[in-house]
């Protein structure tokens, strides 16, 4: 005979303000092998749980219902809990009546009538429910790291630091990522290249760091503690061991029309390059979209040039195979391609460009050599409006409805740099909301304005025509003042709105991870768990996750280092026991469930069976490998005969959901 | 077919743990109200639901079910609601045949960021049950409320 415990929260007034909590516990007492149901203030609290534990021991409980919130939220609490008091932790149910019923009704009537039935419905499943044994995985203590930027970088040091090997994938030749393009930093103003590129060394001379730049991830296999990743190396056409980055060849590259992608297009870069002096690692690639010898077999200079003879023009993408405990996904962000917005002038005037290009623009290393000149005529700019918010709070298919975040300070930073080294130069900035929420962020937004008399305008910017004489008329209207602006400007820079980069949402898929809608990875929880994704052992690292600052990134960077560390320190884990698992008497051999299995876990053996008249026969029949299947159920449904059942998730089980919701 | 107005249908919604079940939790973190007819079954993945537990379902009485996964390529388990998929399809002509209005099973995307979708679905969803009428047809008359 069951023994069940049903325990209602009443969450504060979370739950007990639209729930007749005490009419849900006294009706879930009279279901059938309830023997006591009791509410409670707070049940996730200590002497919450104490309650549950000294019912199980006093009681002699075979099952415990807990009616509150999400099982996503506490339902280790509560197993821990049980298995402290004797009980088999996977004995317990939540029954969730605070996000999908408290919440989300407002009559207390019918609230309670639908807490009655969640309750009902989780009671009968306990019923049901059968003592599990969780297994122990072993942990490789290697972690992937993918994407070199600042996030990835910082994410790699400090895993390494704790004595782990670490492997960071990069898709471009060199690690470095968007700070490297950057010039100066935000709200110190110190150069961004002098803060990066120590850390850039750093990590390639870290013994315990492998750098795979140019690379990409191919394929992921496994789970927690165990994933098996492939890694495309694709063709640089120079040979990274033997490159010794002096130069030369880039130099001696007839072909030099190829648009600098470090430089945002703004200037050329030849057909083997190397990205940036600071490059790491410092090795030439060639561009075979451009390379003469590629594409007609006719030039060669920089094979001839090359002392050390690491050109190779034949070398074909290679693959390679890595075991690793933990992965890090540090992919970063994009600004958004401003095609759609040609009220902007985009495509039209070279002298309408993007933020990230004016940072190239104001760089030392950059087209001008740091000299703030218009790129159309190479002349020294006297009027520059900034527009924020081009494509960030959009509510319509053009833009990103979520704030970029970084634009307003960046804007600030730029402001205030060019009117700081050009004194004749005029700054107006067109905003909707100046948002400086950030250590020392509105005193250096206030410095922008009050010290640099940079003139912030509330307001958009209608219009952008570039003009015969080379100027450009902004056309944009002053909420403030109530009237329509037009500015003669030199120069105008758009605040694009920053979205995840590309690759983001195939890796997604790779990694079986969530993203939102936005194509931002998912965390475990917003509040609580912002460094983990939902899917254990893949870890969340900067912009990928939702716009970020460098501050913000690198202590996010470090937060999701910490959490692979703490993974990596385990021999073993323990691995999720609702696992699937068939009954050999009822398999028929068919192999369905082993043609959907997604991880491979079903193999068939054969066994042997002692027939009614007492011979013995050899049947083939499906075994789960309890250590690899995760628990999804594809095979359960597959199984044609019912031999297939999962762990937790029975037929039976839900089944008796099912009857208890419809009864 | 004269429509009761008071009537309330029974609603299971199947979710899976991942993305709708999330889904489902992020709607009530907003406060996003749905009708309370809806009652949610969690599964690990969409591909658990048999299509046996659907009929189960009008068996018992239900008069809608819907069945709610991760968006197609976003599976936790890599491919499980391709698989729902394909069965949902499958059962949908089975329905047809047994005379089961097909608009009673309904299967839908909805990820963990989706509060908002998820609410918005089962409103619909619960409308468009409530304008269906009480399932007859497969109910078990012994199982019929009194």
């Amino acid at each position: 005979m069951q023994r069940i415990g049903v325990f209602v929260c009443h969450c504060g007034t979370n739950i007990a303000a639209t729930v007749d909590v005490k009419a849900v516990a006294e009706a879930l007492g009279h279901e059938p092998g309830v023997v006591i149901s009791q509410e409670y203030q707070y049940m996730c609290s200590e002497s919450g749980q104490e309650l549950v534990k000294n019912a199980i021991k006093e009681q002699k409980l075979t099952g415990v219902v807990i009616c509150s919130c999400s099982p996503r939220m506490h339902e280790n609490t509560f197993r821990k809990a049980a298995a402290s008091a004797g009980l088999n932790p996977y004995l317990v149910e939540i029954a969730n009546i605070r996000e999908q019923c408290s919440w989300i009704h407002k009559d207390i009537a019918t609230a309670t009538e639908k807490a009655i039935i969640l309750g009902r419905t989780a009671v009968a499943k306990v019923h049901l429910n059968t003592p599990l044994t969780s297994m122990e995985s072993p942990v490789v203590k290697r972690a992937l790291v993918i994407g070199g930027g600042i996030a990835g970088i910082q994410t790699a040091l400090d895993i390494a630091e704790a004595g782990f090997d670490v492997d960071i994938v990069e898709k471009n030749p060199t690690i470095g990522g968007k700070m490297a393009q950057i010039d100066k930093t935000f709200p110190t103003l110190d150069c961004a290249a002098c803060i990066l590129t120590p850390k850039m060394v750093e990590a390639s001379q870290n013994e315990r760091i492998t750098i795979h730049s140019f690379s990409e991830v191919a394929d992921v296999k496994g789970f927690v503690g165990n994933f098996t990743v492939k890694i495309k190396k694709k063709a640089r056409f120079v040979d990274e061991t033997k490159c010794t980055g002096c130069g030369l060849c880039t130099e001696k590259c007839p072909m030099k029309k190829v648009p600098n992608e470090f430089n945002m297009g703004l200037d050329n870069r030849s057909a083997i390059y190397i990205p940036f002096a600071q490059a790491v690692p410092k090795v030439a690639t060639i561009d075979p979209n451009y390379c003469m010898m590629m594409k007609s077999g006719k030039c060669g200079v920089c094979s001839k040039v090359c002392s050390a003879g690491a050109i190779d023009y034949k070398q074909q993408d290679t693959f390679i195979e890595q075991q690793y405990g933990a992965i890090v996904v540090a992919t970063g962000f994009n600004p958004i391609k401003l095609d759609k917005y040609d009220e902007f002038a985009y495509n039209q005037c070279p002298d309408v460009v993007t933020s990230l290009e004016l940072e190239r623009l104001m760089n030392a290393a950059g087209p001008n050599g740091g000299t703030l000149l218009r790129p159309s005529d190479k002349s020294h700019p006297h009027t520059i409006v900034f527009v924020q918010c081009v494509g960030s709070r959009c509510d319509d298919e053009k833009g990103k409805p979520y704030c970029s975040k970084i634009c307003c300070m960046y804007t600030a930073k730029h402001a205030m740099l060019i009117r700081e080294k050009y004194p004749d130069t005029e700054v107006y900035v067109f905003y909707i909301d100046v948002r400086t929420p950030g250590k020392n962020f509105d005193e250096f937004y206030r410095r922008a304005v009050e010290q640099y008399n940079v003139h912030y305008i509330k307001g958009m910017v209608g219009k952008v025509t570039p003009k015969s004489d080379g100027k450009i008329d902004v056309q944009a209207s002053d909420l403030l003042a109530g009237e329509q602006l037009h500015i003669n400007a030199d120069m105008v820079v758009l605040a694009a709105a920053i979205e995840p980069d590309k690759t983001a949402r195939p890796l997604a898929t790779m990694l079986t991870t969530q993203m939102d809608t936005n194509d931002f990875f998912t965390e475990a929880h917003p509040k609580l768990r912002p460094v983990e994704s939902a899917t254990a052992g893949i870890f969340l690292s900067g912009a990928c996750q939702g716009p970020k600052d460098i501050p913000e990134t690198v202590a996010q960077a470090s937060a999701a280092a910490a959490k692979a560390i703490g993974l990596l320190c385990k021999n073993s884990i323990t691995c999720n026991p609702c696992v699937a698992h068939s009954d050999e008497l009822m398999c028929n051999g068919c192999s369905s469930c082993e043609k959907v299995c997604p991880y491979g876990a079903i193999t068939y053996v054969d066994k042997e069976f002692r027939m009614p008249d007492r011979s013995t026969k050899v049947r083939r029949v499906a075994s789960v490998n309890p250590a690899v299947c995760q628990g999804c159920g594809a095979c359960t449904v597959a199984c044609p005969s019912g031999a297939m059942d999962l762990s937790g998730f029975s037929n039976s089980q839900i089944m008796a959901e099912v009857d208890a919701i419809c009864k | 077919m004269q429509v009761n107005e008071n009537f309330e249908p029974v609603i299971v919604a199947f979710c899976c743990n991942w993305c709708s079940y999330a889904g489902a939790d992020l709607s009530g973190t907003n406060r996003l109200n749905y009708p309370t007819n809806v009652k949610i079954i969690r599964v690990p993945c969409s591909c658990r639901v048999n299509p046996m537990f659907i009929l189960r379902a009008f068996q018992k009485g239900a008069d809608g079910v819907i069945i709610c996964g991760c968006h197609p390529g976003d599976c936790h388990y890599t491919s499980g609601n391709y698989f729902t998929r394909r069965r949902i399809t499958l059962l949908y002509s089975m329905l047809d045949f047994l005379g089961i209005e097909r608009d009673r099973t309904r299967l839908e995307w909805v990820s963990a960021a989706e509060g908002a979708k998820f609410a918005a679905t089962m409103q619909q969803f619960t409308e468009d049950v409530k304008a269906l009428g009480p399932n007859r047809r497969l109910e078990d008359l012994r199982c019929r409320k009194q």
